[in-house]
């Protein structure tokens, strides 16, 4: 069972209290985007096998969105944090990178 | 190649069974060859063996960082049918199954097919529209479905309960020539021919780069050192992204665990196999007696071949409802594959941004009923360079162009 702290309301959450969203960060495309842009944005996802920043919703509580960085391999959870950014706190990605060291780094 | 028959049964009885050769070799890497695969599950032999017998092409390696059929292939439920809604699928799938009606006697290696029919369970009216519309799609294709009443489902499958506490089942569609294969004989008859053929698998041998000169791939970077080669397949299934990554372009797939159980063996008690997908479980019994128990996948990407035990809960909790009798049967085992998902749940079998690299991949939680179909048309494509019939509607320019095949609105669940 996958257990994160949402970052919203505090609470200790089983991953049957939320709801995965996909990956986080990533670039919004429109209407008027290229096919190829938008093509990327609805489907080209990183689907890494390692260090995955994703977006949750804590459905079963207080219902907001907020992200996390896991690993895919081993499912350990590094963090939570607001969804409020365009890219992963500082130290956090410090924090994978000491645990991770061959980890290339956050990429957009 | 020696062959399996009555008469080499009784030869080898008859000699202490001092006589039975490996079923493939086990070759050190050549330096090169024609046709490289990379990954020796399923989907990867059948492209190997449908290149070799049906184009000639036998100077070809499967390389798999495992052992052959350790992925999802050994990992499934081993449900075969051919009831979808789209043409396109209707089409590869049938064809897989037909290829699995003959696959024993073709291969000399009993894969152990059982048409015994696979029913589909309708609890809901939405369900029952839904199913009615795929059994009309299924007759303009030529694909044998029926929807059947709740009366024929009881007979079906004595013990059913069709009164359970949620959901009551209203009928359900029927496909008498679907059924279940065993899983590692599939790998195995389809490696045995390959290695016959002269082709060479290896294994233990993890395939690191990906070689390229002037937007072609030259060879593969492997724990065993480079291997060149003229073509490339790619039919890694979970592992499809991080090899497209290798390569240098994306593919919409995300990775994610779907899980399967089985029972202690018991006395045979059910001999068709039923899906229930609005409650979410489906069960099957296999020939040594156990039952054979699929759950749902997880809702994040998940590299693990482990998954979340709330799904095991729930797919019991499912099952219980649908067949009381199996409350008290004790599980034996449970594990988890990584499946390949797509954004409309229909695989791709397609040429890459790289001219003399081909990928299959895609076929998610329900791709073991598509071994022989989907290697028959990778081969194809692999040896001509264009896609036949079979695989055109599956290339990776459907999601640029929105031109979906949309499986996952007419089934909404796993396979
Ligand atoms: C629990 C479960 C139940 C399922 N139930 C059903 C069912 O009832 N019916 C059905 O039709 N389908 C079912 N499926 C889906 C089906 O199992 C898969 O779609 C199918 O087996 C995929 O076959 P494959 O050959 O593409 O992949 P795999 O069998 O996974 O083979 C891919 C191989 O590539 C190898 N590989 C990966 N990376 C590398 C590398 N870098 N170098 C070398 N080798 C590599 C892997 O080790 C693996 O052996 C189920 C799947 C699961 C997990
Ligand atoms: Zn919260």
């Amino acid at each position: 069972m996958l257990i994160l702290t949402c970052p919203n309301c505090g609470v200790v959450a089983d991953e049957t209290d939320l709801h995965g969203g996909g990956e986080a960060h990533i670039t919004r495309f429109g209407a008027d985007a290229s096919e190829g842009d938008f093509e990327s944005y609805l489907f080209h996802k990183k689907n890494p096998r390692g260090v995955h920043f994703e977006r949750w919703r804590h459905v079963y509580g207080c219902g907001k969105w907020f992200h996390a960085a896991r690993d895919t391999v081993t499912l350990e959870v590094f963090g939570t944090y607001s969804a409020q950014t365009l890219t992963p706190p500082k130290a956090l990605q410090n924090k994978i990178k000491k645990k991770r060291p061959d980890w290339e780094g956050f990429k957009k | 190649m020696k062959r399996y028959s009555a008469f080499a049964i009784a030869r080898e009885a008859a000699r202490y069974h001092s006589g039975w050769e490996r079923a493939w070799r086990s070759p050190e890497p050549k330096k090169s060859y024609d046709v490289v695969i990379v990954g020796a599950g399923g989907h990867g032999l059948a492209t190997a063996y449908y290149l070799g017998k049906n184009h000639g092409i036998t100077n070809v390696a499967i390389i798999e960082k495992g052992w052959l059929g350790g992925g999802n292939t050994g990992r499934n439920t081993t449900i075969i049918r051919s009831n979808y809604l789209q043409d396109e699928s209707a089409a590869i799938y049938e064809k897989a199954r037909s290829l699995y009606e003959n696959l024993s006697q073709e291969l000399n290696y009993n894969v152990m097919f059982s048409p015994r029919g696979v029913m589909m369970l309708a609890q809901t009216e939405h369900e029952i529209r839904g199913y009615k519309r795929t059994e009309h799609a299924n007759r303009l294709q030529g694909i044998e479905t029926r929807f059947i009443g709740p009366k024929e489902v009881k007979k079906l499958v004595p013990i059913i309960e069709l009164n359970g506490p949620r959901y009551p089942v209203l009928g359900a569609l029927w496909q008498p020539r679907g059924g279940t294969a065993r899983h590692d004989a599939v790998a195995w008859g389809y490696a045995r021919a390959c290695s016959d053929m002269g082709m060479d698998i290896i294994q233990q041998t993890e395939v690191t780069g990906i070689k390229q000169a002037r937007g072609k791939v030259t060879g593969v970077e492997t724990t065993r050192g480079v291997i060149a080669c003229k073509k490339l397949g790619m039919v890694v299934a979970g592992h499809s992204g991080v090899l497209a990554d290798m390569a240098g372009f994306r593919l919409p797939i995300e990775s994610v665990s779907l899980q399967a159980l089985v029972s202690e063996p018991i006395k045979p008690c059910m001999d068709v196999v039923v899906m229930a997908n609005t409650v979410h479980g489906y069960m099957s019994q296999s020939d040594k007696g156990e039952m054979v128990i699929g759950g749902g996948a997880d809702g994040f990407n998940n590299y693990s071949q482990r998954g979340s035990f709330h799904h095991l809960e729930e797919t019991v909790r499912a099952l219980i409802e649908t067949f009381p009798i199996v409350s008290r049967l004790k599980m034996l085992r449970h594990w988890g594959g990584i499946v390949d998902m797509t954004g409309d749940r229909s695989p791709i079998i397609s040429k890459t941004p790289l001219g003399n690299t081909f990928i299959n991949c895609g076929w998610g939680t329900g791709g073991f009923k598509s071994i022989p179909g989907s290697g028959w048309a990778m081969a194809e494509m692999m040896a001509t360079g264009e896609p036949g019939d079979l695989a055109a509607g599956f290339g990776l320019d459907r999601f640029r162009e929105g031109r979906f095949i949309d499986e996952s609105v007419a089934a909404g669940v796993a396979h």
